[in-house]
């Protein structure tokens, strides 16, 4: 099973990188640019065949490690 | 007083922590590697220096925080013990969850060298009790993660509790910091983390002597 793991950072926690990322589109030309969040993407390969199971173990190491939970959010994507 | 310092691969402040103990203290710390899985039982105070810790891969301090060592830091500093993080040790401590909060990149997303001035808002600790409150000492910063965030509540609870150790001087502030934070105490006021470096300012040849009433109210409390 693989998991995709999304962590990015809370609504209302400012996010400076991103910011200079809009601008800097702003300044390619891309008009239509509004505000721009950056974040993290991180692929797992699990052995865990049962999705119940492994979502609980995602869900873990999300909190444990992958997300800081005090400024990032986090979404588990699995697929088979 | 028996200080440890802890090594993390990517240290680069170890060694000047050290001595700065040492020279304050008249003993030489003891360096603890990151993945021993204890402490010396008799130690009166335990350093998280500065560096990168592996790289800052994750977070800064994320992997340093979940190392075999850090699970007795955090059981000692539970007891009580003291535990000084500088910078990355900073960042380690709010990532273990030893200080509330959490460490971002620098509101001007540049990595910043330079003295700052610095207030001191709390001497009733074992960390600042040989500095009065309100001097104004000047003391290095060397980051690019050192902006300081925590949510209105934790803030509020920062200033109520007096948890607020030392304070950017107004507009001095290098990273954005909320409230102007440069360093904080825990609940039980046994753990400090600040951004600045005062192991960098503890002897005159390097530019200043302002660090030293740190490691002397640590010496002075714990001996």
């Amino acid at each position: 099973m693989k998991a995709r793991i999304f962590v990015t950072l809370k609504n209302g926690v400012l996010d400076p990188q991103g910011k200079a990322i809009g601008h800097a589109l702003l300044n390619l030309g891309f008009a239509s640019v509004g505000e721009v969040r950056q974040g993290k993407v991180i692929d797992i390969e699990l052995s865990e065949s049962d999705e119940t199971k492994a979502r609980t173990d995602l869900e873990n190491m999300c909190e444990k490690l992958l997300a800081n939970t005090v400024i990032e959010s986090y979404e588990i994507e699995l697929t088979k | 007083m028996k200080s440890a310092v802890v090594v993390f691969p990517a240290s680069n402040c170890d060694r000047d922590a050290a001595i700065a103990l040492e020279q304050t203290t008249g003993k030489k710390p003891l360096m603890v590697w990151h993945g021993d899985s204890e402490l010396p039982d008799h130690v009166d105070l335990i350093v998280l220096p500065g560096g990168f810790a592996y790289g800052d891969y994750l977070r800064c301090g994320a992997m340093a925080g979940r190392s075999h060592i850090m699970r007795d830091v955090k059981a000692k500093a539970e007891k009580g013990i003291a535990v000084l993080g500088i910078c990355n040790g900073f960042q380690v401590l709010t990532e273990t969850g030893l200080l509330p909060g959490a460490l971002m990149r620098n509101a001007n997303l540049k990595f910043v060298c330079r003295f700052v001035g610095l207030r001191v808002e709390e001497s009733q600790s074992a960390f600042t009790r040989r500095y009065r409150k309100g001097d104004v000492v000047n003391i290095p910063v060397a980051h690019g993660e050192g902006n300081y965030f925590a949510d209105d509540e934790t803030l509020n609870r920062l200033e109520g509790e007096n948890r607020i150790a030392f304070r950017y001087v107004e507009g001095e502030n290098p990273n954005g910091s909320a409230h102007n934070i440069a360093g904080i105490l825990s609940e039980k006021r046994n753990v400090l983390g600040m951004m600045p470096h005062p192991e960098r300012v503890c002897d005159a040849a390097l530019g200043g002597t302002d660090g030293r009433g740190l490691f002397q109210s640590l010496l002075e409390t714990l001996s």
